[in-house]
């Protein structure tokens, strides 16, 4: 082999012995890389997507302008199939559609298609509307209910869900809302410290938890009785007509510690939920029952 | 060596292919490719109309690709989505068989089977009954055009045309009932997009069995190069036995020479292996990557060496070592049976038994559970704990299946599932439709006073009702570690 590691010579090409074929003039280390010509088909090819490439920006949008961007020849955009997709989805849908329409909450639980439906419906609105205080998946948290337990404060049956669904809880305004008003029996000066003191370990008593040692048990049943019984009931058993929550049972919205029991008898609570009759269409509203039933309490 | 200087500027950017005018050949070799071009072709485009019971409601096409419902049906065997693997199966299975052919006989699948090969030879035998042989079609090339030259370019352009499409019609038959789609094709009642698949298939069949040929093989197929670096030099390839052809001289010159006791090769440079050569090639230049291994040359040299009573394969498959062994004089030796040869055969063993096997133990139901995460666990009012599982259970039977579901793992532990009515004993019963699945929520409850981990394992199981197969799945029951 010639041992040339001299710049190549501007228009000399070094010519490879075995092939006799061109180099490129590149070296590395005694190896030139061959120049050999394409096939004559790969560079049709290549000039042929080049000039295919022009058919793209005639016939489709293609050049962004200020506040536009070029219509191409036959004025296709993505966005106009969209809509002709969702026109020939909702066709489709129509039949499934009325059935929803036509049904109650407890015809759709009880077809399986329609369920079915109301599900992936529910599922849907319930991610739009309600996740956002629920949560993802109704988990609620302190203040906002836990949607997959068995435990109601306005009734778990489908009508129940829907009505509350419908007209909310505590809506300012609204004729139908659910509503129900503790007293702040702190704030408003109708119970003192030690007195409220006595209530909060007496609920704790009457749910099964301990109680602290100093507590005035005895003042405790008797401010119960006098103050709280008329909702939550002589047992603490709740009251869901009147939105009254069981005392006794494992679950609790706002904390069955002292400390949050004091801060409830003191000031009293009352969360709102919306109306969303109005707001979502029936429809919308029968799959959010039926999912909101489905999700581990209906009754 | 020299050095030669040349202007770059002078090199083409472009070199027009060479075009390979192969001429017609006959021997062993060239039936065999012509046995399984009938074979294959035949078998490609037959077998979309043969017929397999499989009951009502499933399609009766032996090998159909049901894209719209998911299914694959291969004889006897269905294949849902989840279970592509037996493809990644077959994948691995023909990559191994690609490695023993090349271990054992160098590039013989691009000689006799690749699809490129089998259909650039039928387009070369339409090619030659319109236009004649070699040099009838180099002759006719070169001649100006006649009407002559035009009706049989034409025809051939046209029969080309004819295979092509049906090669295209065959295939979209793959992808949907085959007498159905048939008739549909022929009223233009048929799925655009099978009228779009026809034309793709017709256009490549056309363009690369009818004009690119060899270019394909040669620039396209990235295999010869992968084979190239998987052969070795025990693996069969043509070879041009240079111990014996060279010198290559006239027979006449060969009488002188060895008259005086000079070497004369067996090789008359009649230049017969390079005129049939599909590629273009000269094998006497050695063993290159473009020789597709078809064994044309060995039967165009052979027919020489009948002729001129010599004895036959002069070219044949052999190996670089046994060539040289000769030279040195030494015995050839042939060891099919080599590590990568036997490591090869063992895996592909492996992965088909492990495919039959599979096959064999195919379970005609499935359970999948998934956990629910938001919330991960449900307090109830009697204190007892509660996990949602979404639990999808398949059916591959052609009827309704009931299953019973139950939980096993924890004491008190009770199953339910939302829409489902239970039975008496308290399993609900959930019927899967025929050949589909269906996803249940399900509710597993543990009763309060049950010690619980923050984690601890559950096994559901469903059991047919009926035909009593039962499938399991295990998953974890979520709660608080500990009293709250
Ligand atoms: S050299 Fe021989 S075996 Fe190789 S492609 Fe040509 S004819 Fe076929
Ligand atoms: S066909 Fe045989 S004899 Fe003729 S050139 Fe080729 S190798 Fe030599």
């Amino acid at each position: 082999m010639d041992q040339h590691h001299d710049v190549p010579k501007i228009h000399a090409a070094h010519i490879d012995a075995v092939t006799g074929q061109a180099t490129t003039g590149h070296e590395w280390d005694g190896i030139r890389e061959l120049n050999t010509p394409l096939p004559r088909w790969w560079l049709g090819i290549f000039y042929a997507t080049i000039i295919w490439s022009f058919g793209y920006w005639i016939v489709y949008p293609a050049w962004p302008l200020l506040t536009d961007a070029t219509r191409g020849v036959f004025g296709y955009a993505t966005r106009s199939d969209i809509t002709v997709q969702m026109n020939e989805l909702k066709a489709q849908r129509a039949a499934l559609a009325a059935g929803m329409a036509d049904a109650t909450p407890a015809q759709i639980k009880a077809d399986p298609t329609l369920f079915q439906i109301a599900m992936a419906q529910g599922k849907a609105a319930f991610g739009d509307n309600c996740a956002a205080c629920h949560g993802v998946g109704g988990a609620g948290g302190k203040g906002y209910p836990n949607l997959n337990d068995d435990d109601w404060l306005w009734g778990g049956s489908l009508d129940a869900i829907m009505q509350t669904l419908r007209h909310g809880v505590r809506v300012a305004g609204h004729d139908e809302t659910r509503v129900s008003q503790m007293p702040a029996f702190g704030r408003d000066g109708m119970l003192k410290r030690d007195e409220i003191n006595a209530v909060a370990n007496h609920v704790r008593e009457l749910a099964g938890l301990s109680t602290e040692p100093k507590a005035n048990l005895a003042l405790g049943r008797k401010l119960f009785a006098d103050n709280c019984a008329a909702c939550h009931g002589p047992a603490a058993k709740g009251n869901q007509e009147m939105g009254a929550p069981n005392l006794t049972d494992a679950i609790s919205l706002y904390g069955m510690d002292v400390a949050s029991l004091t801060e409830t008898i003191t000031n009293s609570r009352g969360g709102v939920m919306p109306a969303w009759g109005g707001r979502l269409d029936e429809t919308t509203l029968k799959a959010l029952t039926v999912y909101v039933h489905s999700l581990g309490g209906g009754q | 060596m020299s050095t030669a200087e040349a202007d770059p500027d002078d090199i083409p950017l472009f070199a027009a292919s060479r075009k390979v005018y192969p001429q017609s050949v006959s021997g062993p070799y060239r039936r065999a490719k012509w046995l399984i071009l009938f074979l294959c072709l035949g078998i490609y485009y037959l077998l979309p109309f043969l017929r397999w019971d499989r009951g009502p409601h499933l399609p009766n096409q032996a090998v159909l690709a049901d894209l719209a419902n998911n299914r694959f049906y291969f004889f006897f065997i269905e294949i849902w989505p989840q279970e592509v693997y037996y493809f990644t199966g077959l994948l691995i299975m023909a990559a191994f068989a690609l490695f023993l052919m090349n271990a054992v006989a160098g590039r013989v699948w691009c000689g006799y089977l690749c699809p490129q090969t089998v259909w650039t030879d039928l387009f070369l035998a339409v090619e030659r009954f319109f236009e004649g042989d070699r040099r009838e079609r180099m002759r006719r090339d070169e001649a100006p055009w006649t009407i002559d030259k035009l009706w049989r370019k034409s025809a051939k352009h046209a029969v080309w045309l004819v295979i092509a499409w049906w090669t295209g019609g065959a295939w979209v038959l793959y992808f949907a009932d085959a007498p159905t789609l048939v008739r549909e094709l022929a009223t233009f009642t048929a799925p655009i997009s099978a009228y779009v698949w026809i034309a793709i298939l017709t256009f490549t069949t056309y363009s690369l069995a009818g004009i690119m040929r060899e270019q394909v093989c040669k620039f396209m197929c990235p295999w010869p190069r992968i084979q190239a670096a998987l052969t070795d030099d025990e693996a069969l390839n043509v070879t041009y036995r240079y111990d014996r052809g060279e010198p290559r001289v006239s027979v006449k010159q060969a009488q002188k020479l060895k008259a005086q006791g000079a070497p004369a090769g067996d090789c008359i440079d009649c230049h017969q292996c390079v005129a049939v050569c599909p590629v273009g090639i000269d094998i006497r230049e050695g063993a290159q990557l473009d020789c597709i291994q078809c064994g044309l040359c060995i039967d165009a040299c052979d027919t020489v060496m009948t002729k001129i009573d010599r004895p036959k394969r002069l070219i044949a498959y052999d190996t670089e070592i046994n060539v040289k062994r000769r030279m040195a004089g030494k015995p050839p030796v042939y060891r099919p049976l080599r590590t990568r040869t036997l490591i090869y055969a063992a895996l592909i063993l492996v992965v088909g038994g492990a495919m039959i096997w599979q096959l064999a133990t195919r379970r005609t139901a499935d359970i999948s559970v998934l956990h629910e995460r938001a919330p991960l666990f449900v307090t109830l009012s009697d204190g007892s704990i509660r996990n949602a599982y979404a639990v999808r259970l398949l059916n591959k039977r052609p009827e309704v299946r009931p299953f019973a579901l139950t939980v096993d793992g924890l004491p008190g532990i009770r199953i339910d599932a939302v829409g489902v009515a239970p039975t008496a004993d308290l399993r609900p019963v959930v019927a899967v439709d025929p050949d589909s699945s269906r996803e249940v929520r399900v509710l597993v409850t543990v009763p309060a006073g049950v010690p619980l981990e923050a984690s601890q394992p559950i096994t559901i199981t469903a059991s047919d009702l009926f035909a009593g197969e039962t499938v399991h799945a295990t998953d974890h029951f979520m709660a608080r570690g500990g009293k709250p």
